[in-house]
């Protein structure tokens, strides 16, 4: 294990401030799941170090498990052996110091963009906000991600991109350790999610969140990721590949895609999913 | 609050609503009105729809009434010239409309006399029976909902309780009565009690389908907030569970008021129920077509009342 000098600034390059123990460790995670064939395994032995401030993403086939190891960190699985920690604690239930972007925003029908933030900040703010303070807080996250304009709408009124800003607002505004998103863009039309992703890295970069995203898109992987972690098909999965995405940041679409780096990275997670782990449609 | 709902809700109506009032136009039945004023109209009150002739707002909405009202009113006149007619025959054995109306007349004009016993107003009869509805349905209510959820929420509660809820449910209301009478020894209770166990299983019902069909990502939602159990009920599962919850509600409440007329047949003393049943043993059919008439209308209201506050309540918890 390498071991060296931890550097208090947040948004320096995250791979530098190795510990001895990682802020966040998944270890010989396993998951068997019961099913009236018997047991199935998705995962198998899945160890992962993602440290503070770093962006991660999962990628790999429909199916791999990625969503799956994704509902482990946050809690909603329990894992059948191995274990996760977050700071050194031991994650066995959900919490808003993980919380999630779900695919498909998850926001309460029956209450406003700001009613569904304002539900999540309620339990995270007890002896730490007062009504005002709550109040500018979940204002603030609306700001963030530029909703606040909506924030007496209820879900049915925004569009699919503005039902997933406010699931991110949502997450925010929890101040989660980790920021855990299954395929938040996944159900978005390409330049809704082309700019939801500009957000994203613009909101990271103000927050210096520690992210992990499960997608199914190589380029967003690319653009987004510190390190793309691609995973091997199921059953039994378990990480193929960790590629390091050296680009610096702030990224910009444009300019990264003709970036020959960008590209290479690119080649190599198209490379891993679709030559080494081709899957039979 | 809901700024563009409401304004996107004031935005659509006209065009629908001119569309409406074409169509009544069709029918001949506000011809005169929809066609004498549209000089009037071209004010830019109207957005400027192509086809659509330009006509003042309050024409829209008089001929949208009159095509929600005529026809029922249509089928209703219709229904009645058949009875008049087939009841005026000669040896007919149910009054005509006429008579009925002229028979029950002090019934209708006095609704809230009282000469003690028996022999009170329509209104008071209703009231009586109104009143055990009320308790044996809001006893229903709240024993339905908590065993609803109960079923709902948790799996073992739903084995060991769903069999018995399938085999009781089918008990027809009046069967319970007498072991009823036998327990509580008086009418009144009994009666109450029949409203309640006819009322309760569709709440129980749709209220257990409606928390097992609570969407898995509003659970996670609860569990990455860590919401506890009572701020869960309140939060997740009522809003989300309301629509079904409403619609067993309105089952209930229909059921409930099925139930009651029967019931006080049986049982006896104030209540339209026995008012029916009295009206029967002396032969006053004119009366008992008087109250099915205002038993019809209470039936009716109790119906729109639940699905309206149901519809108030549950708003927007069934849109995803």
């Amino acid at each position: 294990m390498k071991i060296s000098i931890v550097t208090p600034t947040l948004n320096a390059a995250p791979r530098e401030h190795r510990m001895s123990q990682s802020f966040l460790e998944l270890s010989l995670v396993s998951m068997v799941f019961k099913t009236r064939q018997g047991p199935f395994q998705a995962l198998s032995n899945v160890n992962l170090r993602v440290e503070k401030g770093e962006f991660v993403t999962l990628i790999g086939h429909s199916g791999c498990g990625k969503s799956t190891l994704l509902n482990i960190i946050a809690g909603l699985y329990r894992c059948t052996s191995g274990g996760v920690l977050l700071e050194g604690r031991e994650v066995d239930e959900p919490g808003p110091d993980r919380a999630v972007v779900f695919q498909n925003h998850s926001l309460l029908p029956w209450l406003t963009a700001y009613e569904n933030i304002e539900l999540a900040v309620k339990k995270t703010s007890v002896g730490k906000r007062n009504k005002a303070q709550m109040r500018d807080w979940v204002l603030h996250n609306l700001k963030l991600v530029q909703m606040d304009h909506a924030m007496n709408k209820r879900p049915e009124e925004l569009s699919g991109g503005m039902k997933q800003r406010v699931g991110i607002a949502r997450a925010l505004a929890m101040e989660p350790k980790v920021l855990l998103m299954d395929e938040p863009f996944g159900a978005l039309d390409a330049l809704t999610r082309a700019r939801l992703q500009d957000e994203l890295l613009r909101i990271v970069a103000d927050t210096g969140s520690t992210v992990v995203m499960v997608t199914h898109d190589v380029d967003e992987a690319v653009l987004l990721s510190d390190r793309v972690v691609m995973m091997t098909n199921g059953p039994a999965a378990t990480i193929g590949e960790i590629l390091e995405v050296n680009l610096s940041r702030p990224r910009e679409r444009l300019a990264l895609a003709t970036d020959a780096r960008y590209l290479s990275a690119r080649k190599a997670v198209l490379e891993f999913l679709y030559q080494k782990q081709l899957k039979a449609a | 609050m809901n700024t563009t709902a409401t304004v996107a809700t004031v935005a659509a109506p006209p065009e629908t609503s001119l569309r409406k009032a074409d169509a009544v136009t069709d029918l001949g039945a506000v011809a005169a009105a929809a066609t004498s004023t549209p000089a009037v109209a071209t004010a830019a009150a109207q957005p400027p729809t192509p086809t659509a002739k330009r006509r003042p707002a309050w024409v829209d909405v008089l001929g949208d009434w009159a095509g929600k009202i005529l026809p029922p009113l249509v089928t209703v006149a219709v229904l009645l010239g058949i009875w008049e007619l087939a009841s005026s025959q000669a040896g007919a054995a149910l009054p005509p409309p006429s008579k009925v109306i002229s028979d029950t007349k002090e019934l209708i004009l006095d609704p809230f006399f009282n000469n003690g016993g028996n022999d009170v107003g329509m209104a008071w009869q209703l009231l009586a029976s109104l009143e055990r509805v009320l308790y044996g349905y809001s006893i229903a209510v709240v024993v339905g909902i908590s065993l609803g959820v109960l079923v709902g929420q948790f799996a073992i509660a739903m084995r060991g309780l769903d069999p018995i809820f399938q085999v009781l449910r089918t008990v027809p209301p009046l069967a319970w009565l007498p072991i009823a009478l036998a327990g509580f020894r008086d009418g009144n209770p009994s009666a109450i009690f029949v409203i309640f166990i006819t009322a309760v299983w569709p709440i129980i019902i749709n209220t257990s389908i409606g928390i097992r069909n609570i969407p898995n990502d509003y659970r996670n939602v609860a569990r990455v907030v860590q919401l506890n159990g009572v701020e869960y009920f309140w939060k997740i599962m009522m809003p989300a569970a309301a629509p079904y919850i409403f619609s067993g509600l309105r089952i209930g409440v229909g059921l409930s008021w099925l139930a009651i007329v029967a019931a006080e047949m049986l049982i006896g003393g104030v209540g339209v129920g026995f008012f029916i049943w009295d009206a029967w043993n002396s032969s006053r059919i004119s009366d008992i077509v008087l109250a099915l008439f205002y038993v019809g209308i209470v039936g009716f209201i109790l119906d729109r009342l639940v699905s309206w506050i149901g519809r108030m309540v549950a708003r927007g918890s069934s849109v995803s």
